[in-house]
């Protein structure tokens, strides 16, 4: 199958994602389900990456700067900028691409192969809305928020390196954090976590959803799904980047 | 009545479906027999509208299935229950939830209501006390019994079993199918099973539709299937050795 043929299917299969649920109260029960598999589950392995990943930074930052006119203010500066912009929306969507993407492939593909999937359409429930829709919108809901969290921590973890370390001062890292604060910046960082968290969502349904074999199509069709969930990340990324910022 | 008229249906350049008509009437256990790429499950996925056929007529009750505005549609698929070959149960809930799954999608019951259904169904099975177990915990005759009850949970009009014996062993195999024959007796509901185990054919085919590449090859009763001379079914019937010996005596007069 060529790559034309898979875009079209992909949307085709948006098309029948958003539709009405036919059950509002199952439709929330699974919507929260969601919320709790793929975001609540992510906090800890974002929050640990978040922390350290932000202290490096701002380590990497002072070891880099040894100039004496450039000002350790500007160690807080460069590590926030760094965060805000790419670490934390796309860095953090790369690792839950990983994470959650092979479970969404993997949980749906193996219901196509053991025919569960049969068994919803069978029964007159369109599988599509009620198996993709709350996966979308946990993501889309729930990410902006773990996001965030990896942006403060990412901060937070750059504050705890320059103290243990004594390369530089809390004071001035924080003064580093305050200067030229531009809110766009969050906002920017909010619209691409929104994008990346739709891919994250779709991407690996549509790989699972249309598996064909056994369990060794599944696992394939998992990794498939977390290679172009960061492709698409990554392409999304510069095409935002230079929309939203130049 | 399920009334199937010319169906056809293929996969790019391989026809699998050719020309098959059939009827299957109410109350009664229709088989659908044959060797493994035979086309028996493409024929009852045709029925139940997993296929679309690319010609044919498939008629529930006078009513042509190709034919369905979306929410004809909707209301024929509540009147269907399906037990697919490998249960198909949803890992990840329970017995319980699986049970009552189609209930909270369709129906406005409250949950004691459902949930007197369930215990209904689940005790119709003969499968008391594992409302709580997961799909894992239970055995594959257990499963089975479980999909039953998922199947027949809305009152169906037809129940369809794809190879509903598979993976289980000769007496849980009995267990199921008289269950199933049970079942159609006592709802009256129009059942179709696939299935290539013989002693299915001898408990409780009161209907067989026999499938050969793709083609209906012979059609009649449990009892004319061991009497025919067509040679397609002669060969399927007869390629175990137990049923050569019990046609042998029979041929020879012996009882």
């Amino acid at each position: 199958m060529n790559y034309l043929e898979h875009i079209g299917k992909y949307f085709i299969m948006l098309r029948r994602v958003f539709r009405r649920p036919q059950r509002s109260k199952v439709f929330y029960e699974a919507l929260l389900k969601e919320i709790e598999d793929l975001g609540l589950k992510s906090l800890g392995i974002i929050m640990f990456i978040s922390f350290f990943i932000g202290g490096v930074i701002a380590l990497q930052t002072a070891l880099n700067l040894d100039s004496p006119f450039i000002p350790d203010s500007l160690i807080g500066f460069a590590a926030k900028r760094s965060i805000i912009l790419e670490f934390a929306p796309t860095f953090c969507s790369i690792i839950l691409a990983g994470k959650v993407g092979s479970y969404i492939t993997s949980s749906i593909g193996t219901m196509r192969v053991t025919e569960q999937i049969d068994a919803l359409e069978v029964m007159g429930i369109n599988s599509l809305n009620h198996l993709v829709l709350p996966k979308i919108l946990a993501t889309i809901f729930f990410y902006p928020f773990l996001i965030s969290l990896g942006m403060f921590l990412g901060i937070f973890g750059g504050w705890v390196s320059g103290v243990l370390s004594g390369l530089f001062s809390g004071a001035d890292y924080i003064e580093g954090i305050q200067t030229d604060f531009n809110s766009f910046l969050l906002i920017y960082a909010i619209i691409k976590t929104l994008i990346f968290a739709f891919l994250i969502a779709t991407v690996p349904s549509y790989h699972g959803y249309y598996v064909k074999g056994g369990s060794i199509a599944v696992g394939k069709a998992s990794t498939q799904a977390v290679v172009w969930t960061t492709i698409l990340i990554v392409i999304s990324n510069y095409f935002l980047t230079q929309m939203l910022l130049t | 009545m399920i009334i199937v008229k010319n169906l056809k249906k293929g996969f790019g350049e391989v026809e699998v479906l050719k020309d098959i008509s059939a009827t299957f009437h109410p109350g009664k256990t229709s088989l659908i027999i044959g060797q493994s790429g035979s086309g028996k499950t493409v024929f009852l996925k045709s029925l139940i509208g997993l296929h679309t056929p690319e010609e044919g007529i498939i008629s529930f009750d006078g009513r042509i299935n190709t034919k369905f505005s979306e929410k004809e549609k909707q209301q024929w698929r509540q009147e269907i229950g399906m037990v697919f070959q490998g249960s198909a149960l949803f890992d990840s809930q329970t017995v319980e939830d699986n049970v009552m799954f189609p209930l909270k999608m369709f129906t406005n019951q409250s949950h004691a209501e459902m949930l007197a259904r369930v215990n209904f169904v689940l005790n119709r099975v003969n499968l008391e006390n594992s409302n709580k177990k997961l799909p894992a915990e239970l055995s594959g005759g257990m499963q089975k019994r479980v999909a039953i009850a998922r199947a027949i949970v809305m009152n169906p009009k037809y129940l369809f079993c794809d190879e509903p014996n598979s993976g289980l062993d000769p007496q849980t195999a009995i267990v199921i199918d008289k269950l199933i024959q049970e079942i159609t007796d006592e709802y009256k509901i129009t059942t179709v099973i696939n299935t290539h185990d013989m002693n299915s054919v001898m408990e409780i085919g009161e209907k067989i539709v026999f499938l050969k590449d793709g083609k209906k090859a012979w059609e009649g009763s449990s009892e004319e299937i061991f009497k025919t001379d067509n040679e397609a079914v002669v060969d399927f019937v007869y390629s175990s050795n137990l049923f050569k010996k019990v046609r042998e005596a029979y041929l020879s007069g012996k009882k």
